[in-house]
Formats: structure tokens, C-alpha cells, sequence
């Protein structure tokens, strides 16, 4: 069943268009990870999805129902959270704190600071600590465990990889499938095309505002990708 | 450690102490009109007032982020609200003080609706402009005095004793009664709220925190707490002009206090006027260069000590006279150790 759909989006930042006509869909239950270069719209799209950005034209959809009129608060009600480009972590709350305000919507389901903590121990030993004082991983992983506490039927990551060491990288996406088997589906934005590939069952490459490439990861090749990535 | 074994508490050695000492304040300042003089009630009145009006500021601008140059008009409205009531409708004065709060909080409601379409300097001149049409009409409605105001003669009736008594305990009561209310939102989910829009509003926005209606919250709270100041001002006062009821002198007196004393924390203010009020003593007698001095003060405070003087003073040792943020207490053999205070039961927020 289709958790997300977007048709015809064509979302714009004042005069400049970000998104022409982008077509989309999640369906309950999997890891769909959307690449592309710098510019390409990919957090321009997710922005749509949650709200914080309207598209003039085309339809939203979210859990079988159209939700572009509704406000951010109230899609986050409904079971969808974004973890944004570069952590935006609450830097003068405590990791505890930031954790709190991300249960503000208090959906029932499965995520608890304490299933936070086991989900990222190195957590654990931080979480009296002002969130600005946490290394970048510490607050990718708050960040992502902020946006778990919603209860998110859909949880959407922007650019996990943006600025970490490739170590830290791999040391939260080994985190996902956690995640997925807790029920969570997942949106993932990345430019670390390998990170992304590995775990995605269905991937959407965006290039200029538009979707030039999608499909499984194992049945694309890497000329196709490279092609829809840099448009060459 | 294991997740389970920790507790979260607020309170510290210095928050106890500050709570049994403020008590004690409270209580001393509570019986001085049995001791003091006139004199000193009218300071300690302007005063109480200057702290509750900074307060207001400092939740508004330090914990909302809304910087308003326009809080004069609460003020004022609070002046002739306490008019309307006792003179016109025939109330109290005494009584009239909470009820002008409560009209000038639903004054502010459809006000915050014009002033939050403006964002960042747009809404300080915004609310600063808003002011000033409010002081215009009142300037010029003639049922309400015009342009050289009205004096509030229900209370003018009262004997002088008892109205300075009673007003002295009004301006304290709506001083400690703003420090709970302040201290008490930041303390709740609406505190945490408010300090996640500060430190980044689309990330609190994309996590589900309505921040439209938080921010209306706070305005419409910060406004309601000027606008009893205002009428326990004029209260005291008796006699209320609208170039001085709405001049904006008042916003800055909020901004210099909270800023010398300390932007974002209940502690600041409070210091911050008495700084103000003792300037204000020792300096009186000098003329203009009384002005020159606190300009002075503030500019030497501002880039010496941007955190204020609260943030100077527990720059090396962090106290907490107020204390907002949970903190974790961990035992290492895993018990949870015996704490006072407001102790929660292992992750009871989740």
C-alpha cells in the first residue's frame, strides 16, 4: 500500500522554481532513497512533503488521504517527521530535552527515550548534555532519534552522510533496519550514492528539479545512475 | 549505565536556597508598608513594576525571540482600562487591576494577528508603529481625556495611606505572581516549546511544535503581565497622560534592564533592575549626566558581558537561583540516589 504519493509537484522558492512536475511514491514498509547532486531539489521535495514548502500544483498524499492544505504540526500528527539537513539539533537543550520535544506530537507506537538510548548507546552517557556540545555523529544521532520519538509512520532523513566522518556514516545507517522492523518506513535524501544504494529497496534519482532516473537499486547500472546523477 | 537506573531533577543546593531566601524576601517586603515610608513605597513600587514589565520582556524576546518595541502600548492600555473600570463602570480600583490585565490580554489577541504577519526587524518597527496608533486614538478620543489624559478619581477618593498600601502590595503581588507564571512555562512542555523555536523554529516546526499558536501564547501572556503593570502604575500615579502612558521609553527601560541583567534567564531581570534602580539613586543628582552614565553602563555591560551580569556572575560556576533544565542524576551502582527537589521516575517524559 502507498504510505506517500507525490503527483505534479512543482514547488518554487519565490520566482525560482526547485521542482517541475515530480512524481513519487513510498510504499508502507520500505527504504526509498532519493540522490542527486547539490541543487538537484531532493530537500526541496521532502520540505514539500512535510510542509514547511507548498506546491502550487499537484496532490500530496499521505496515508491515503491528500494533506498539501494541512499545516506542518498536523502532518506531523499524522505520522510523518523529518529529520533535517544538518542536524538542527536544539543546541541549548539538553539531549534529553531535544529528545522530548521530538514526542511533542505523542503518537502512540513503539519509541521511547529508552528505546532511543538502545537504539544509539553513545547516547546514553551524553544525555545531560547541552545538545551544542555533542560531536557532529552524537548529534546526527540525536537528530534522528528527536525525529524517531514522533512515533512516525514515515520517517524522512536528509543527508545523514552531510559532514561525517565515513565511519560515524556507517555507524547510523547500520541503525535503518532497526528502525524499519520497529515499522517505520523510510525516506532517505542522500549525495553518498553508495550509502544510499545499500539500503534502499527503491531509489529516485532527482537531476535539475526533476526525477531522471528511478527504480531497484540491483536493477539499475552504475552508467544509468551516473548518467541521471550528473546528467551526462 | 543502564537506561533505566537514572532520575531527572531540577532542583539544586542553590535553587533551594535561592527558593527559601526569595520566601523570606517576599514575606519582609510583604510587611514593610507597616515600617517604611511613603518615599520608599513609591520607589519599591516602581520598582516591582520594572521587574514585572522586564520580565514580560525577557519571556517575549528571550525565550520567544520576539522582539517588540511596542510593549508601551500595554502599558498604556492598562492605564486606561483601570480608568474605564473604576471611573466608568463604577469597579473598584483595586479590583480593576487584574480585570484591566485580562481586557488588555484580549486586546493583544487580534493585535498579535496584525503584528506576527511581520517577521524579525519587520515586527520590532511593526509593533513599535502599532503602539503608536494606539496612543493616537486615544489621543484623540475626547470621551477618554484626549490629548492631556484623565485622572482616575475612584481612586483619587480612597484614603492616601491605604491606596499606597495596597497598591505597594498590588505591584508586589504582580511581581512575584509574573516571576511563578514565567518560571512555571518554562518549566512545562510549553517552556520546552519555546526554547526549541528560539534555538531553531523550523526544526521545532517539523517536529510538530505549533509555533504560531505557541508564540500567540506568549505575546498574549507577556502583554496581559505589562498591562497589570500599567494599571498598578497608574494606580500609583493617579494621573494618566497618553504621551506618557504609551511612550516608548517603556520598552527601552524593559530592554535596557534585561539586558544589562541578562537576556533568556528569570534571574536577569531582576538584577538588571536593581542595577537600574541603584544607578537611578546614586546617579539622580547629576543631571544629564545621570543619562550619560547608565548610556555608558549599558554600552561597557553589552560588550564586556553579553550574557549580562547574570551570565558574567555564574560564568565559571553555573547557578541556577530558577532552575528550567532536567538534569540526570546517575548512581553508579545503579540505585537511584535520594534526591529532593521535583524528582521524576525514570524517563517519565517519554
Amino acid at each position: 500500500m502507498s504510505l506517500l504519493s507525490l503527483t505534479d509537484i512543482n514547488s518554487r522558492y519565490g520566482t525560482f522554481q526547485a521542482l517541475f512536475g515530480v512524481e513519487l511514491r513510498v510504499d508502507e514498509g520500505e527504504i526509498v532513497a532519493v540522490i542527486g547532486a547539490n541543487g538537484a531539489g531532493k530537500s526541496t521535495m521532502l520540505k514539500t512533503v512535510v510542509g514547511i514548502m507548498r506546491s502550487p500544483t499537484g496532490e500530496v498524499r499521505f496515508a491515503g488521504r491528500p494533506v498539501g492544505h494541512l499545516p506542518v504540526h498536523q502532518r506531523v500528527s499524522l505520522g510523518m517527521s523529518l529529520v533535517p539537513e544538518g542536524r538542527r539539533v536544539f543546541p541549548s537543550l539538553t539531549v534529553r530535552e531535544n529528545l522530548l520535544v521530538g514526542g511533542w506530537v505523542k503518537r502512540p507506537g513503539p519509541w521511547t527515550v529508552t528505546k532511543i538510548l538502545q537504539l544509539f548507546p553513545l547516547l546514553e552517557r551524553r544525555i545531560d548534555h547541552p545538545a551544542g556540545n555533542l560531536s557532529g555523529g552524537e548529534q546526527q544521532a540525536l537528530a534522528i532519534g528527536r525525529g524517531l520519538m514522533a512515533n512516525p509512520r514515515l520517517l524522512m532523513l536528509d543527508e545523514v552522510s552531510l559532514g561525517l566522518a565515513p565511519i560515524v556514516v556507517r555507524h547510523l545507517y547500520a541503525a535503518i533496519p532497526a528502525i524499519v522492523e520497529a515499522g517505520t518506513t523510510i525516506l532517505i535524501v542522500e549525495q553518498d550514492i553508495g550509502q544510499a544504494l545499500s539500503v534502499a529497496d527503491r531509489v529516485y534519482c532527482f537531476l535539475e528539479g526533476k526525477v531522471a532516473l528511478s527504480g531497484r537499486p540491483r536493477e539499475l547500472t552504475r552508467e544509468q545512475i551516473a548518467a541521471a546523477y550528473f546528467g551526462v | 549505565m543502564s537506561a533505566s537506573t537514572y532520575r531527572v531533577v531540577r532542583s539544586s543546593r542553590a535553587s533551594r536556597i535561592g527558593l527559601a531566601v526569595g520566601a523570606l524576601l517576599v514575606a519582609g517586603l510583604a510587611v514593610l508598608p507597616y515600617a517604611a515610608g511613603s518615599g520608599t513605597l513609591r520607589t519599591l513600587i516602581s520598582f516591582l513594576t520594572l521587574v514585572t514589565v522586564a520580565q514580560m520582556w525577557n519571556l517575549l524576546a528571550g525565550y520567544a525571540g520576539l522582539l517588540s518595541v511596542g510593549q508601551q502600548a500595554y502599558i498604556g492600555l492598562g492605564a486606561y482600562a483601570l480608568w474605564v473600570l473604576a471611573d466608568e463602570v463604577g469597579v473598584h480600583p483595586f479590583v480593576a487591576v487584574p480585570l484591566a490585565g485580562l481586557i488588555v490580554g484580549l486586546i493583544a489577541l487580534p493585535t498579535a494577528g496584525l503584528a506576527f504577519r511581520l517577521r524579525g526587524g519587520y515586527f520590532a518597527i511593526g509593533t513599535w508603529v502599532i503602539a503608536e496608533v494606539y496612543r493616537l486614538v486615544i489621543a484623540n478620543i475626547q470621551a477618554v481625556g484626549g490629548g492631556s489624559g484623565v485622572t482616575i478619581t475612584a481612586a483619587s477618593h480612597i484614603a492616601r495611606a491605604t491606596r499606597q498600601n495596597v497598591t505597594y502590595w498590588l505591584a508586589l503581588a504582580v511581581a512575584v505572581g509574573t516571576i511563578g507564571l514565567v518560571y512555571g512555562i518554562l518549566r512545562s512542555r510549553l517552556g520546552l516549546a519555546l526554547t526549541a523555536i528560539r534555538d531553531d523554529e523550523t526544526s521545532a516546526e517539523s517536529l510538530g511544535v505549533h509555533v504560531f499558536r505557541t508564540k500567540l501564547w506568549v505575546y498574549v501572556l507577556s502583554s496581559f503581565g505589562c498591562g497589570l503593570a500599567g494599571a498598578v502604575i497608574y494606580l500609583n500615579l493617579l494621573r494618566i497622560q497618553p504621551d506618557a502612558a504609551f511612550s516608548v521609553n517603556w520598552t527601552a527601560l524593559m530592554i535596557f534592564v534585561v539586558v544589562i541583567g541578562g537576556v533568556g534567564t528569570i534571574e536577569g531581570p531582576i538584577i538588571g533592575a536593581i542595577l537600574y534602580f541603584i544607578l537611578q539613586e546614586t546617579l539622580a543628582d547629576y543631571g544629564s549626566w545621570y543619562l550619560i552614565l547608565v548610556g555608558l553602563v549599558a554600552v561597557v555591560i553589552t560588550l564586556k558581558a553579553p550574557r549580562g551580569l547574570w551570565g558574567l556572575l555564574t560564568e565559571r560556576r553555573p547557578v541556577h537561583v530558577f532552575p528550567l533544565q532536567r538534569h540526570v542524576r546517575i548512581d553508579a551502582s545503579g540505585e537511584i540516589p535520594p534526591v529532593s527537589g521535583r524528582p521524576r521516575s525514570a524517563c517519565a517524559d517519554e
